[in-house]
């Protein structure tokens, strides 16, 4: 069954607090295309788990403060 | 577009134009003939052969007239790239089996061989249609 990614990412938000860094220059320092930091901010690409810590680091953050996942309990509430 | 986007297009694009392409030329020279009795090798033959070379010099034309493209292929390419090659391999067995069906059924061999050609077509298409939605939209999650 194809299910849409519940995974939730504040990129955008981390990039405007590191000087206004461009998907590009983030692109750049995790060596992927500018298409997939674009897929990733908007919820198309869940990232593997090396990508998503390669991500974090560059912004010198845990993973959880990039990617949140929801709780299942909190869903079923 | 990422380079293997772009390539998922020119393949697309190539596999119907060629296939087109040789459709045109067996149909058009059926007249009063059963189909089957059409001269159809040497058209096949130079379908895939130009198809083959066609998409290497679109690659090599599209990458010269954007110098300062990425050549980067990373992860999200490599899983888009997987999960077209998936889609498009069913029609490569279908085409396996239906043609090796068709030679112990005894038919005749323009049957057979066109069978297998349509199927390698519908394999490249469907497979790079499913690449081209992925990268537009989003890669499933199973």
């Amino acid at each position: 069954m194809v299910k849409p990614t519940r995974v939730t990412n504040r990129i955008r938000a981390l990039r405007f607090a590191h000087d206004e860094m461009t998907q590009a220059e983030l692109a750049e320092r995790i060596s992927v295309t500018r298409q997939t930091v674009i897929a990733i901010e908007q919820g198309r690409y869940s990232p593997s788990l090396e990508m998503a810590f390669q991500i974090a680091h560059v912004f010198k953050v845990p993973l959880d403060e990039v990617f949140q996942y929801p709780d299942s309990q909190e869903e079923t509430k | 577009m990422t380079l293997e986007e772009k390539r998922a297009w020119i393949r697309l694009i190539v596999s119907v134009a060629a296939y087109g392409a040789y459709a045109f030329v067996v149909l058009s020279q059926t007249g009063d003939h059963p189909l089957a009795e059409v001269p159809y090798a040497a058209a096949l033959l130079w379908s895939v052969g130009a198809a083959i070379l066609a998409t290497i010099v679109i690659e090599i034309v599209v990458g010269a007239l954007n110098p300062r493209a990425s050549l980067l292929k990373d992860e999200r390419d490599r899983e888009i790239g997987r999960l077209g090659d998936h889609v498009g391999q069913a029609f490569v067995v279908i085409g396996a089996v239906a043609a090796m069906l068709m030679a112990i059924a005894d038919w005749e061999r323009f049957w057979i061989a066109n069978v297998i050609y349509v199927c390698f077509v519908l394999s490249s298409i469907l497979g790079n249609v499913a690449k081209v939605l992925v990268y537009r939209r989003s890669l499933p999650q199973w």
